[in-house]
């Protein structure tokens, strides 16, 4: 038996990751600095983690409720009302889910199969096309444009939708190029989804991290709420990557589709994990808070940093990532983050890691102390100095 | 005015120009911001927290509890300042409570720190009495936590 034979040809056409090499490539290195991450630096604040501590000292080390313990939907319920203006139910309106991106996931397969269309805006995380392509569906990719600030703009929509379009991926705040949509670049995108059977499944799992302005969601919009299902997390916020916890609301009959999948592949999300998200929303506002404004000042020195070497550098206002133009060093995307990290260990990642569109750009991502920050700009400056003989 | 203060509260190694970027402000918006906090005494100074444990020098720091008479007229100001003023002295607080003042005393040794408080804290007119506690030994201090940094252990991970 050829054992690849048997791989189901949806997980064949995936490619593996193509910046694997640099991880190897650091590994092996002393004093790297790595701005590869895309996660907070951040230990979870102690608060949180205490919470956690506490629910094993009480013993509640068993299966939660398939959706999430109840507490957590109710507190979930409220910090959406109080941060988005969102009303969801937490009894028949939400799943608690392994991360943000769980969620997705369970979105996708609950919605599209072979013959459907998803509408995927790039540069993107790497999860969504790979999770589209495992369901069947085909992605239709749009490529976002530096000269739209890397915004979803009406008529890139208007252009990738067919009638076998069922689910737009608006992906905002987002990774990789720390573009936002406004409320009003979503009232532009609401016109041409109003009047069409198109679900959208709005990634806002870095939401808490927007900079000037407060965080939109489509759902909060005229005529989106229904056609909307909302992922988000504590990840991000409250830097809880490992606990893998997130959430998705939406209309009942979409999440009891979901509910479905969840219940048989995942059974519920860990619970010591959901306790300890208990408390982040009931007294890690301050703690969110604190680390947003410490994001921000990193950011202006990111962007100020890579503006001052001579790349373009358009200002992200949210996520924590830049992603600046290196074109005028005549490199690729590759080409730039592999020589800078063998020559200065520095690890960005290329931009087209993230989608054909993003070649031409690097993404480098803030979660990073100040001194790591300061000390890698000084090196990158450095290596495109070196690189201009 | 007050994020420069949390800044530099935290890190005051950072440059003026740093933390012009960091506030999206200019170099001289900070640079006056910062004399005028530093003339204002707000600023009262910049010092830096050392784990003396891990050097050869022997220190000994030990939190008294002051009892004392308060004076007519000028409450426990005069009192305090007539205790503070010892370079001995790293802190005095007046407190609520059991107590008056809790005043930190730093010294070579055990000894030199009694000696002290017998000869220089007691005796003061208005001292009515005192306690003495050592610390035995500090975990955190000023916001910092002594023990080996944590380790930015974050593996790779596809993202």
């Amino acid at each position: 038996m050829n054992i690849k034979e048997m791989i189901s040809p949806a997980v064949k056409k995936v490619p593996p990751s193509g910046i694997r090499k640099y991880f190897d490539l650091i590994n092996e290195m002393k004093d790297a600095i790595s701005l590869g991450i895309g996660e907070p630096d951040f230990v979870t604040p102690w608060t949180i983690r205490e919470a956690g501590i506490y629910s094993l000292e009480k013993g509640h080390t068993h299966y939660s409720s398939n959706a999430g313990v109840i507490e957590l939907r109710q507190e979930i319920s409220r910090y959406v009302k109080r941060k988005y203006g969102l009303d969801y139910d937490p009894k028949n309106q939400m799943i608690v889910t392994v991360g943000a991106s769980e969620g997705i996931d369970i979105a996708l397969r609950a919605l599209v199969g072979p013959g459907d269309e998803v509408i995927l805006p790039e540069p993107s995380f790497v999860a969504y096309k790979g999770c589209v392509v495992f369901t069947g569906a085909t992605p239709v990719v749009v490529n976002l444009r530096a000269e739209d600030q890397f915004r979803l703009t009406p008529r890139l929509l208007e252009e990738a939708i067919t009638d076998r379009t069922k689910v737009l991926i608006l992906p905002f705040p987002n990774n990789p190029t720390g573009a936002i949509m406004t409320g009003e670049d979503l009232e532009k995108i609401v016109k041409i989804l109003k009047d069409r059977d198109i679900i959208v499944i709005s990634d806002e799992i870095y939401a808490e991290l927007t900079y000037e302005g407060q965080h939109i969601s489509i759902a909060s919009l005229p005529g989106m709420y229904e056609k909307t299902l909302v992922v988000n997390g504590f990840s991000k916020a409250f830097a809880m990557t490992g606990w893998r916890i997130g959430y998705v609301c939406g209309h009942p009959d979409l999440i009891a589709a979901m509910y479905k999948i969840h219940q048989y592949a995942i059974m519920c999300a860990p619970t010591t994990a959901q306790y300890a998200a208990v408390e982040a929303l009931r007294n890690g506002d301050e703690d969110a808070r604190v680390m947003v404004r410490e994001y921000n000042r990193r950011r202006r020195v990111m962007v100020d940093g890579f503006r001052k070497m001579g790349l373009d550098c358009f200002e992200p206002l949210g996520a924590f990532y830049v992603f600046p133009c290196i074109r005028s060093t005549g490199m690729s995307s590759d080409e730039f983050c592999e020589n800078l990290l063998r020559e200065e260990k520095v690890l960005i990642i290329p931009g087209n890691a993230f989608g054909e569109c993003g070649e031409g750009f690097v993404r480098a991502t803030y979660a990073n102390s100040m001194e790591n920050i300061f000390e890698a700009l000084k090196r990158i400056e450095k290596f495109i100095e070196k690189s201009k003989k | 005015m007050e994020e420069i203060l949390e800044i530099l509260e935290k890190n005051n190694k950072l440059t003026e120009e740093q933390i012009a970027t960091m506030l999206n402000k200019s170099v001289e918006e900070v640079r006056a911001a910062i004399k005028k906090l530093e003339e204002d005494n707000i600023i009262l100074g910049y010092t830096t927290l050392i784990n003396w444990e891990k050097t050869r020098k022997e220190t000994v720091t030990a939190l008294i509890e002051v009892r004392v008479t308060p004076q007519r007229g000028e409450g426990f100001d005069k009192v305090a300042e007539r205790i503070y003023k010892y370079p001995e002295v790293k802190a005095c607080y007046l407190m609520s409570g059991g107590f008056d003042l809790t005043v930190i005393i730093e010294g070579k040794t055990m000894k030199e720190v009694a000696l002290f408080v017998a000869e220089k804290l007691a005796p003061l007119e208005s001292v009515l009495s005192t306690a003495t506690h050592f610390v035995l030994k500090k975990y955190k201090d000023e916001g910092l936590i002594f023990e080996e940094k944590e380790k930015d252990d974050r593996e790779a991970v596809v993202l």
